[in-house]
């Protein structure tokens, strides 16, 4: 293994003159007069490799470096953002956000306000052992190039792909109240893919790993056991598994008992869960674009999300996670805290905007306070509030996967996301996975094809008999959940255990095809 | 206009001295530099007020070095953000560094070059703030007209305009300039029970009136005053300009043509080959890019800062021309790379950012003929969510959103629930019955993010297939 363990800020992002400027943009926007000003320093490194059948596709590296300047003047945002990194630039961008701030209270009625946030001054490192970027792209490269040639092994696979990517984020915040934050955190997703066709039939299998807040260890192996994935393991499975696919029946679509892996359940989790309880959603900040949410503000503590073993918690404080950060970009300190609970709505994601319209949600001294749920994807875009990492709790002595299995006579055993897709309130989704078993009489009888699960978010999560123990329970995630206008990225992961749900419509996709 | 290549008034060196600073520094034994100037300024609303805005400017710097090693070419990139020539220094390090490390590129060919722009020296073009300064003012009367009739209204605006340099050490210097801009905006009336959305692209928005569309919004939730609940089943179905743009968009992204040769895509004739030469769509029909094409110019030549199945380092700077991707109905060429048109044995036809679809006969038809023609159907305004579900069908499933009307003896009588669709766009291509003229068009889907430049057709189809009703309002 290459690349040396890395638990410090890295010297060439603290080598930047972030807090020069950050002063100077600042003390010019004080000078205007300005109600709030947040300055935000980024270094965001990209590295991106892709492998197909065998040959290195692309092996790209991208940093996005700059800073930006965001005001409330005259009860309005201003916001401007620049690359030049002199003192001058921080000035004169200082200046165009407080222009722009004039430009917008002549359309803005109702004034901003943010909640209050204590002051904090901290560095904060994500948990990871090995900097990916430390690793020489040959050796990461290598690995993907082995895959791709393991997978083609198979006899039904026809063409393989791998694909890595990894992210390095540095951070810098500082503001009027006197708040000054330095943090650093890494991501990985590392994946493959294996396609094959059967006479007329084409059809995929893909790796179930989830992307992770860990460095190259989570490929590597490292020192922690629950660290890494059994790559090896599942490239020698994924062959198997792509053959029994091809050669499988297609589902017969009617009303099925599903048990869901929860290397599919987290995707239901972040769309009908995730973001139908962000509050800027709720209120309507998002009705041209994401759209809004069907948990509106009036249910909270009434609405029945599910049944009464859901519980459900927001969190940007688990080690691994891909929303996981010590502050937000608002300087928040970030928290967890319930959303659902036994099957109830009882919170929201926040921001500080959002968290002084609703104090009474995460009260602090008497005063609303944000849940440390703001996020900007490069120094380009404006913070905005974004998902922690929310996730579903497991039943404390909760059944084994095999033990829900065992439960259902008739039913559909779901394993791995793929296809998903959800109204713009959250109600009606439709999922596919990569991989589809028939239970029959408590028991896996083989592989189903051409399978889609379609419900509403309350009725699904409605028809959850139960969840399993914490032995079942995996963090998985996304590394691009997009959202707002102008169009941002996030990270988010979402931790569940394997759920029992009954009589849920089950779609053969070539029946819905054909016409 | 013409200006000097070293500096501009304390705002770092231009685009071209880091073009040139670039290949002179690189130790590859070929060099790629793409530099973008991207200027933005956008406005956003919801509950008839100003929410955020933004003015932002960035210049990033790709390099792309190529270096014959042991087996053939291999290729490095490195992209950052650049205000000085020390730090276009640093991305050329990390890419011949990159470029020495790495294995034989499949895709390797040879370089254009000797070709330069005739003005290549000019600067960037920017954009601001104030290209809203006609549209604002009218923005916040529109709050007012909206909020005094119980509407409400929630869009955003954007304008930004991208100057790209292409530098090769073969000799390349190509410039283009790129204006970007579009609107939309969500009418809901005060109790949210019914929305509507209108919304298109523009270039400078000279010819966006924020009090037109506030009226067109008025004029769409006026329809909603008799709601119908429909259920789930195949629907005669008029898809408006921006839906048929949501789907031709998913059609084209899919029309690579590596996976198709390979058997994995709705162009396949599997096990390898593909299904160029086929009909896949009624007579008459046909699809195409032209960076030419009036009111969706765009770039005029291959800009790829990485390698894929359906782009290639190794073809920037090769020049696009009208390309027809389905003829008269016929499948005529996929996204090639040389890379892919070698191994397919067809010609070189690489992405083009836009997309035209057209129908013979249909000149002077336009979406109301089609409402009025159409005995009892539904006429979408969007679509929404709209995700792949099958790549060897391209069954793709989304939603409706903002407005599905009943139309009844030709004229539009309500607002129908919204549904979630499983469609195909290649066989929706087979089985519409009537189409309009093509017009300018924008898909909500695609369009704001990544693919603005669209003009299509409204087309009518029998029985779309609307596979669940949504409650989503």
């Amino acid at each position: 293994m290459s690349g040396s363990a890395s638990r410090e800020i890295d010297p060439a992002f603290t080598n930047l003159p972030y807090r020069s400027l950050g002063e100077a943009a600042l003390g010019r926007a004080a000078e205007l007069g300005v109600d709030h000003a947040d300055f935000r320093f980024e270094r965001v490194r990209y590295q991106d490799l892709a492998v197909r059948d065998g040959v290195l596709q692309n092996a790209s590296d991208r940093e996005d470096l700059g800073f930006a300047v965001r005001v409330v003047h005259r009860g309005s945002w201003g916001f401007a953002s620049g690359v030049v990194l002199t003192p001058e630039e921080a000035v004169r961008v200082a200046e165009t956000a407080v222009s722009v701030a004039q430009v917008a209270a002549q359309m803005t009625s109702d004034p901003i306000e943010l909640a209050p946030e204590p002051v904090h001054h901290a560095t904060w490192i994500s948990a990871y052992d090995v900097d990916p970027f430390a690793v020489p792209v040959a050796e990461k490269a290598a690995v993907l190039v082995d895959w791709t040639d393991r997978l083609r092994g198979g006899a039904a696979v026809d063409h393989a792909a791998a694909f890595l990517e990894q992210v390095l984020e540095n951070k810098y915040y500082a503001d009027l109240t006197g708040t000054r934050t330095t943090q650093q955190r890494v991501r990985l997703h590392p994946g493959f893919q294996a396609m094959g066709t059967a006479g007329d039939t084409f059809d995929s299998m893909a790796s179930i790993a989830p992307p992770v807040g860990r460095g190259w260890e989570y490929v590597a192996g490292g020192s922690d056991p629950d660290g890494s994935w059994d790559w090896d393991g599942e490239v020698a499975q994924v062959p198997e598994l792509l053959a029994e696919k091809l050669a499988a029946p297609s589902v017969e679509a009617g009303s099925y008992d599903l048990v869901v892996h929860p290397s599919n359940l987290w995707l239901t989790i972040h769309e009908s869960i995730g973001h139908a309880t962000e509050l800027d959603r709720a209120l309507g900040y998002e009705a041209n674009y994401a759209g809004t949410s069907f948990a509106t503000y009036d249910q909270l503590g009434t609405l029945r999300y599910g049944t009464p073993v859901m519980h459900v918690t927001g969190d940007r404080t688990h080690p691994h996670g891909l929303a996981t950060i010590g502050y937000d970009d608002e300087g928040v300190q970030t928290q967890s805290w319930d959303i659902v609970r036994d099957g109830i709505l009882v919170g929201y994601q926040l921001d500080r905007a959002m968290a002084r319209m609703k104090p009474e949600l995460n009260p602090l001294d008497g005063e609303g306070r944000s849940n440390g749920c703001a996020y900007a994807d490069s120094p380009g875009h404006v913070p905005i509030q974004r998902m922690a990492n929310v996730s579903l709790q497991p039943a404390p002595d909760g059944p084994s996967t095999e033990e829900l299995i065992g439960r259902v006579e008739r039913g559909i055993y779901v394993v791995g996301d793929k296809s998903w897709s959800i109204d713009m309130q959250r109600f009606n989704f439709q999922f596919t996975g990569q991989r589809f078993y028939r239970i029959q009489d408590g028991e896996l009888a083989g592989q189903v094809r051409d399978v889609a699960y379609q419900a509403t978010t309350t009725d699904f999560w409605g028809s959850m008999e139960a969840v399993g123990g914490p032995q079942t329970w995996q963090l998985g995630g996304a590394f691009n959940c997009g959202k707002a206008q102008p169009g941002q990225v996030a990270s988010v992961s979402h931790g569940c255990p394997s759920a029992l749900f009954r009589d849920v419509r089950i779609l053969n996709t070539v029946s819905e095809a054909g016409h | 206009m013409s200006t000097s290549h070293s500096s501009r008034a304390g705002r770092g060196p231009t685009p071209q001295a880091f073009v040139e600073h670039a290949i002179a520094a690189s130790g590859a034994d070929a060099c790629l530099v793409v530099v973008r100037d991207r200027s933005s300024a956008n406005l956003r609303w919801a509950n008839n007020t100003l929410t955020t805005n933004g003015v932002m400017h960035a210049v990033s710097v790709t390099v792309i070095s190529l270096v014959r090693i042991a087996g053939g070419i291999a290729s490095g990139s490195a992209s950052g953000a650049a205000s000085s020539t020390a730090q276009v220094t640093a991305l050329v390090a990390a890419a011949d560094a990159a470029a020495r490390a790495s294995s034989p590129a499949e895709d390797a060919a040879g370089l254009a070059g000797d070709v330069v722009s005739a003005d290549w020296d000019d600067p960037p073009v920017p954009t601001d703030v104030h290209v809203y300064d006609a549209f604002a003012p009218a923005l916040g009367e529109a709050f007012g007209r909206a909020r005094s009739a119980d509407r409400v209204l929630y869009g955003f605006v954007n304008h930004e305009v991208t100057t790209t340099y292409l530098g090769s050490s073969t000799g390349l210097r190509l410039r283009y300039v790129q204006p970007t801009g579009h609107y939309g905006c969500t009418g809901k009336t005060a109790d949210l029970a019914q929305s509507a959305w209108v919304g298109g692209a523009t270039r400078d928005f000279a010819d966006v009136d924020p009090l037109a569309l506030d009226a067109e919004l008025a004029q769409r939730l006026g329809w909603g005053a008799r709601r119908v609940e429909l259920p789930a089943g195949r629907y005669d179905t008029i898809l408006p300009p921006t839906a048929v743009a949501d789907l031709m968009i998913d059609a084209y992204w899919s029309a690579g043509a590596r996976v198709a040769w390979e058997g994995e895509s709705v162009y396949s004739r599997r096990p390898s080959g593909t299904r160029i030469g086929e009909r896949v769509a009624r007579p008459g029909t046909h699809l195409w890019s032209d960076p030419a094409y009036p009111g969706l110019a765009c770039t005029p030549f291959v800009v790829a800062t990485a390698s894929s199945n359906t782009s290639s380092v190794f073809d920037n700077g090769l020049p696009l021309h009208r390309t027809d991707w389905i003829r008269d109905g016929e499948l005529n060429a996929l996204v090639q790379t040389r890379h892919s048109a070698a191994m397919t044995g067809q010609p070189v036809t690489p992405a083009i950012d836009n997309l035209v679809l057209g129908v013979d006969g249909v000149e002077g038809t336009t979406l109301d003929d089609l409402v009025a023609g159409t005995e009892r159907g539904l006429l979408l305004t969007c679509l929404w969510y709209i995700r792949e579900v099958d790549p060897q069908s391209l069954l793709l499933t989304g939603l409706t959103r903002d407005g599905v009307y009943l139309v009844e003896n030709g004229e539009i009588t309500g607002a129908v629930n919204n549904f979630r669709f499983n469609e195909s766009p290649v066989d929706l291509l087979s089985r519409w019955t009537h189409a309009s003229a093509t017009v300018p068009s924008f898909s909500r889907e695609w369009g704001e993010d990544y693919f603005s430049r669209t003009a299509t057709p409204a087309l009518r189809v029998p029985d779309f297939n609307m596979s669940s009703v949504s409650q989503a309002l």
